[in-house]
């Protein structure tokens, strides 16, 4: 995959005794590449034997073997006629990513070709909606296929853990896509949010519904608190502050014994009730008083109906706020600060806003969490959420809200469904294990994926008012996010 | 000599160090009320470094501006001014400002000056028109009552901005760019760029629009455009204009008063006539180095 990008643009020589050489050359050098890359990953296998001792095992040939057909492959390639190559390509990028890498071969023949036809453009009209709708009956479809039992998997694992990062993901990206103030301490608020929750229903006995504006508060205050020092922070900066922050709340969380528990963390936080009927066994559980039989889907059923509504939410705010001058201001500051200065924008108010009404959704979903859970503790909001959620952001496309979405469905679904395929044993033996590979895989759809699109999923950004005609504007016009 | 009798915007003995370097020293100059004045001076004299300090982007190490927002003010107004501790003060003839005082933003909000750059700063991934309508920031801010209004969609705010769009609509229309309301501002041609930012600015309704090198890099029919664009600007909004400009086209054409600047000191200040003819200004611009060879120019435009 090393050498195509270089050598594609080269004219064929005429003579191949002048194609030769260079191409032997670049092939050794990929040879010796891949031999470096296979060394520390295929040479040695680790294994216990028979006396339970980890015994390094030699497998030299098969890495010989990797680098010899990559030397065999970049050598063929280089020697080939030039339109045969563009089929190298691309069973090089399968073999090295999956169907991904052929599809970023398509994209790569098919642009600036392509022009928005009205189907396209119905697609992006419609694709929110239905989507949305789809959504709305996703618990009662999955409840009629599977049942009660077998649909609590789906609704809480993939369902609500979705929607939770969706929520997170379009918080953040007020304060990343739409101010452009790269954050990589997110997961602060969230931890604000849900130890919120936690302490106010365990030591006063608030109630959900009282706690949730609470810790949305208390999150958003935490959030003018971290703004303000780095108020003159921008990019790289930036996001080392923040990053800092997110770990001073979690240390915080940990040594203060007194308030949090430590480690331990804070169990037994009430857990949701419909309205205050409990979703429990007893007579007077949900179940009970509806006359349905009891099982514990329903909870489920609410929750994720509960963090849909929280989504939305945010989501609804987002729309409405991208198109009062408050929004306008965020888009205006993360293209140029200075010529909002020039205009009479309040910089510092502006970006306080951004990190606080961010940090006020943050908690939501924090305070979300600590009552679907019952349990919270620090383990739960380490550096790797606020990265997961960044990701979600990036992968999306900074400030388009249904981007973010699919990516959250995408960053967390995906990782969940390979769980799933226990299927590719009957391919690859029974020794062979999928779940090991599914962190390598994901890695490497992600690296396809930034080729692909660079710029996120959804990579226009569309105006907030137009005249006569909203036009998408290209993202490479767009400032991305650098603080 | 509007400037003499009823300045807009008065600096006093401005000074501006960077460490060793005396960028601006003891400079003193007025903006007259309605006038175009044209700041002109050979490369690195501290003509930017002025205009960062009018508009609070820079914090002068000396110096006094004073801008008399909405009338004449006098000097025991301006000296009372300074001696209190605050930003700005209410005269006889409307608000007082001290520009010294206050931070960028405030200056354009408050004081209401407006600016441009030198290299052009769009908002290039927004729109013209949403260009033009961030430019209403501060009024659409205060009708959405602090985006809470905004937020529940009150009339009032819709009103405001309905307002606001027909204000960006007719300057859309001035700059001869409403085709391209819908379109990205970093798409459009240089000499559109420019007009647009002319335009954004003037959208927040200053008293007093400082232009740096408004002119630099368009061809000589856009900067016909842009001498018309300026006079219109005076003529119908009321509006001052301070300019930085090498081209001396637009200079001596549209200018009621030039201040001529070099290595940080104010060599000439008069009508575009005394200056042209100013033997300081001719070296300066030529590179004159010897006193005796002034005197020579000197005697030879005599002749």
């Amino acid at each position: 995959m090393s050498a195509p990008s270089q050598t594609s643009e080269i004219a064929v020589p005429a003579a191949t005794a002048a194609q030769f050489v260079p191409a032997l050359r670049n092939a050794a050098a990929a040879g010796l590449v891949a031999f470096g890359l296979c060394f520390p990953i295929i040479s040695y296998h680790a294994e216990s034997n028979i006396n339970n001792e980890l015994v390094l095992i030699g497998r030299w040939p098969l890495s010989f073997g990797v680098a010899a057909i990559i030397f065999a492959f970049v050598f063929l390639r280089q020697m080939a006629r030039a339109d045969w190559r563009i089929w190298f390509d691309r069973v090089g990028s399968i073999a090295a990513g999956g169907m991904g890498g052929a599809l970023v071969q398509a994209a790569r023949e098919g642009e600036g070709t392509a022009t928005p036809s009205a189907a396209r453009a119905a697609f992006g009209r419609y694709i929110g909606p239905f989507m949305l709708g789809l959504v709305i009956l996703f618990p009662l479809i999955a409840l009629g296929l599977l049942g009660p039992s077998g649909s609590l998997k789906w609704i809480n694992n993939y369902g609500v853990q979705i929607l939770i990062y969706v929520m997170l993901g379009w918080g953040l990206n007020i304060v990343v896509g739409l101010a452009g103030l790269l954050d990589l301490g997110y997961v602060a608020f969230y931890a604000v949010g849900a130890y919120s929750y936690a302490l106010l229903s365990t030591t006063f006995g608030l109630s959900f519904w009282i706690c949730l504006p609470l810790a949305g508060v208390l999150a958003a205050m935490w959030g003018v608190i971290l703004g303000f020092p780095v108020l003159r922070l921008r990019g790289d900066y930036l996001a080392i502050v923040t990053l800092a922050f997110g770990e001073i709340i979690r240390q915080v969380l940990i040594n203060w014994v007194d308030l949090t528990n430590g480690y331990a963390g804070i169990s037994g936080i009430p857990h949701v009730s419909f309205f205050g009927i409990p979703f429990t066994d007893d007579d007077d559980g949900f179940a009970a008083i509806f006359h349905l039989p009891y099982t514990p889907i329903y909870r489920s059923i609410f929750l994720f109906y509960l963090i849909l509504a929280l989504a939305l939410l945010t989501n609804f705010v987002t729309i409405r706020l991208r198109r009062l001058p408050i929004g306008r201001a965020w888009e205006a500051l993360r293209e140029d600060e200075i010529a909002c200065r020039s205009l009479g924008i309040n910089t510092t108010t502006t970006k306080l806003t951004a990190f606080a009404l961010g940090a006020m959704f943050g908690g939501f979903a924090g305070s979300f969490f600590a009552v679907r859970q019952g349990f919270v503790s620090p383990e739960s909001f380490t550096f790797i959420e606020s990265a997961t959620i960044l990701a979600i952001v990036v992968l999306g496309g900074m400030g388009s809200q249904l981007g973010v979405a699919i990516a959250a469905a995408v960053m967390i679904g995906v990782p969940e469904l390979m769980r799933e395929l226990d299927w590719m044993k009957r391919i690859f033996g029974e020794d062979f294990d999928p779940t090991q590979y599914r962190l390598l895989l994901f890695g490497a759809a992600m690296v396809i994926m930034m080729i692909w699109k660079p710029r996120g999923l959804v990579s226009t950004r569309m105006p907030s008012i137009f005249l006569k005609e909203r036009k998408a504007v290209s993202g490479d016009l767009v400032k991305e996010g650098h603080g | 000599m509007n400037w003499l009798t009823g300045p807009l915007l008065a600096v006093e003995n401005l000074t501006m160090r960077f460490g060793g370097l005396v960028a601006v020293n003891a400079f003193s100059f007025s903006v007259g009320r309605g006038d175009i004045t044209a700041l002109i001076g050979p490369n690195g004299a501290g003509k930017t470094t002025v205009f960062n300090c009018v508009t609070g982007f820079y914090k002068p190490t000396e110096g006094r501006l004073a801008l008399a927002r909405d009338g004449v003010a006098t000097q025991e107004d301006i000296a009372a001014v300074t001696r209190s501790s605050g930003r700005h003060a209410m005269t006889s003839d409307g608000e007082l400002f001290l520009l010294e005082r206050m931070p960028d933003h405030e200056i354009a909000h408050k004081a209401r000056v407006a600016r441009t750059f030198q290299n052009i700063r769009l908002f290039q991934g927004m729109t013209t028109l949403e260009n033009l309508l961030v430019a209403h920031h501060n009024a659409l801010m205060r009708a959405s009552g602090l985006t809470v209004l905004g937020l529940i969609g009150a009339p009032s705010y819709r009103r405001k901005e309905a307002e606001c769009i027909d204000r960006a609509k007719y300057w859309l229309d001035k700059i001869g760019l409403m085709d391209r309301a819908d379109d990205p501002a970093g798409e459009l041609p240089y000499g559109a760029q420019r007009r647009l930012e002319i335009a954004r600015a003037m959208c927040t309704d200053p008293v007093l629009l400082c232009l740096d090198e408004p002119a630099a890099g368009l061809n000589p029919r856009e900067s016909a455009e842009l001498n018309t664009l300026l006079r219109s600007i005076r003529a119908d909004h009321k509006t001052s204009v301070l300019l930085i400009e090498h081209d001396m086209s637009v200079v001596m054409q549209i200018s009621d008063h030039v201040v001529v600047l070099d290595y940080g000191v104010k060599i000439a200040d008069g009508t575009p006539t005394e200056v042209r003819s100013d033997p300081k200004v001719i070296a300066a611009y030529l590179g004159v180095e010897d006193e005796e060879e002034v005197e020579q120019i000197e005697k030879e435009l005599e002749q």
